[in-house]
């Protein structure tokens, strides 16, 4: 599964930070760093984040397989 | 063939972020016809924002940025093949390949790339890189990671910024050469660019304004740079962060109102055609479309933002599926972020736009300030630096045409901290490397006249 943050959106509340320390990061005060690709022992802490984002700025879902025509 | 398309052939060219949520939106607004989604990279859609952040500090993956997708658009994917031509009456889509494919409705979502260095001999150099795609940014990282000497950036635009914020952060030694007066000046205009150049000297960037690069030296692996101040920059590594080229080539033969600006387009992401008259079977979203926008005088704006190309794409697919009453106008304000140097620059309006900026919370000292922008008397920007949290609240004035300076108690109830508002100082993007990403394709509005010459 992959996410990706909206940062237009995002105000630095940090939650996914605390909930899911291993994918999201914060670098200085606010700026929102994180793995895009969710390892599978990470997801149910990924799909906590995402209920708690505060502006709800994280999505989660599947890539478009590469085997489309 | 109806107004309210359930049916028959859609067509989006570009494989990216508007690419994609376009298709998306398309299936969630109802339409059950065809669809093919056409993209010239070989990559299924990925997040551009963090190749030149989280990539180049080695904390991912280029290849690991795919996009999520909201929901499964059921599109036939034409990977790795350019579009490269527009039969307009025919309602055809050329590829490189030879095939083409037919239309009822189009979407353009080309993008853009990053714009070459000027000398071919010179970019071909072994180290000369530029950065737009995942393998641009995987070959950058890799560069990095063996340990250069030193990096020269060109260009001290956004993306040339955060490159040498990167660099910095992994303790490489870099060299940043920009024509005009500061970073980011073509964005943020004077007084944050100042804020800029005193950051990246205060985290070590030999940073070099005022200057061109006349010269790519090396013989076959790149060595350094001459400027035109008659120095000399030895580096193994140069990135060239010019700003980036509209992908409109291939509609050249389109009759479209297409060019190095963009797709010309309407408030509903019609493209008009070369005659000005709007088309109702060809629309353009993300970087690549330039549209009216009634907050900014009706000039034509080219944006090259994430949640540009998300909204736009959002709009543009709404309005390609649905009869003429139920059309919606694509009006959202501009919003984009960079960071860089450990801080979180958000902007939302359009700082360009704008004869006056003042300081209205916090300080340059203090790196933690809101700028306010402003054009006549009204708000028409606001900035912030690690204060993102503030970013609607001004979104919310602009939007409202609140008077410029903002009163005390406009924002958090002080006083302004610089009561003064000064010039906004943006300067013409021609004097400058690298390109703005927020381009006002008319004119500054604090020129009386827009002077038309033949380019030096």
């Amino acid at each position: 599964m992959q996410i990706v943050v909206d940062l237009t959106r995002c105000q630095g509340y940090a939650q996914c930070v605390f909930l899911a320390p291993e994918v999201f990061e914060l670098h200085g005060e606010e700026a929102l760093l994180y793995n895009p690709a969710v390892p599978d022992d990470q997801l149910d802490r990924v799909r906590q984040a995402a209920a708690a984002c505060p502006v709800q700025a994280i999505l989660l879902g599947e890539e478009v397989s590469a085997g489309a025509r | 063939m109806p107004d309210d398309l359930r049916e028959g052939r859609i067509v989006i060219v570009g494989a990216s972020l508007a690419g994609l949520r376009a298709a998306e939106t398309l299936r969630e607004e109802g339409f059950t016809g065809s669809l093919t989604v056409i993209g010239d990279e070989p990559h299924p859609p990925y997040d551009r924002p963090p190749l030149s952040k989280q990539v180049l500090l080695g904390r991912m993956a280029a290849d690991a940025a795919a996009l999520p997708m909201r929901r499964d658009p059921d599109a036939e994917w034409r990977l790795g093949v350019r579009a490269t031509g527009l039969d307009p009456v025919g309602k055809q889509v050329l590829l490189a390949d030879g095939e083409s494919v037919t239309y009822d409705r189009l979407l353009i979502a080309t993008g853009t790339r990053a714009r070459p260095w000027r000398n071919a001999d010179e970019a071909a150099l072994d180290g000369v890189f530029t950065l737009r795609t995942r393998d641009d940014a995987g070959r950058l990282t890799e560069r990095l990671a063996a340990g250069p000497r030193r990096v020269l950036v060109i260009g001290g635009g956004f993306t040339g910024s955060e490159i040498a914020s990167a660099c910095r952060e992994r303790g490489i030694e870099v060299t940043l050469a920009e024509r005009g007066p500061g970073p980011l000046v073509g964005a943020l205009g004077g007084t944050l660019s100042m804020l800029a150049a005193g950051l990246q000297r205060a985290h070590g960037v030999d940073l070099r304004c005022g200057v061109t690069v006349t010269a790519l030296r090396g013989n076959g692996r790149f060595t350094g740079a001459d400027l035109s101040d008659g120095s000399r920059i030895d580096a193994d590594v140069c990135v060239v962060a010019m700003g980036a080229v509209r992908n409109t080539e291939w509609l050249a033969e389109a009759g479209l109102a297409a060019g190095p600006r963009g797709v010309a387009c309407d408030a509903g992401c019609r493209a008009f055609n070369m005659y000005g008259i709007v088309t109702d079977d060809v629309f353009v979203a993300g970087d690549a479309a330039r549209f009216p926008h009634p907050l900014f005088e009706y000039q034509m704006l080219s944006l090259e933002h994430w949640g540009n190309a998300v909204t736009q794409a959002e709009v543009a697919a709404h309005n390609m599926v649905s009869p003429e009453p139920a059309r919606r106008p694509h009006l959202a304000v501009p919003v984009f972020w960079s960071s860089q140097f450990g801080l979180n620059i958000k902007s939302v309006g359009v700082p360009t736009f704008s004869d006056q900026v003042v300081i209205a919370q916090g300080s340059l000292d203090e790196r933690r300030l809101v700028a306010v922008y402003g054009y006549r008397g009204r708000i028409t920007a606001a900035v912030t630096v690690n204060m993102a949290k503030w970013l609607e609240y001004y979104q919310g004035l602009i939007e409202t045409a609140a008077p410029f300076p903002p009163g005390p108690g406009a924002a958090d109830g002080r006083p302004l901290v610089a009561a003064f508002p000064i010039p906004s100082n943006v300067p013409d993007p021609k004097g400058l490397f690298h390109g703005p990403t927020v381009a006002l394709t008319g004119y500054l509005p604090d020129r009386r006249l827009t002077v038309v010459r033949p380019a030096d």
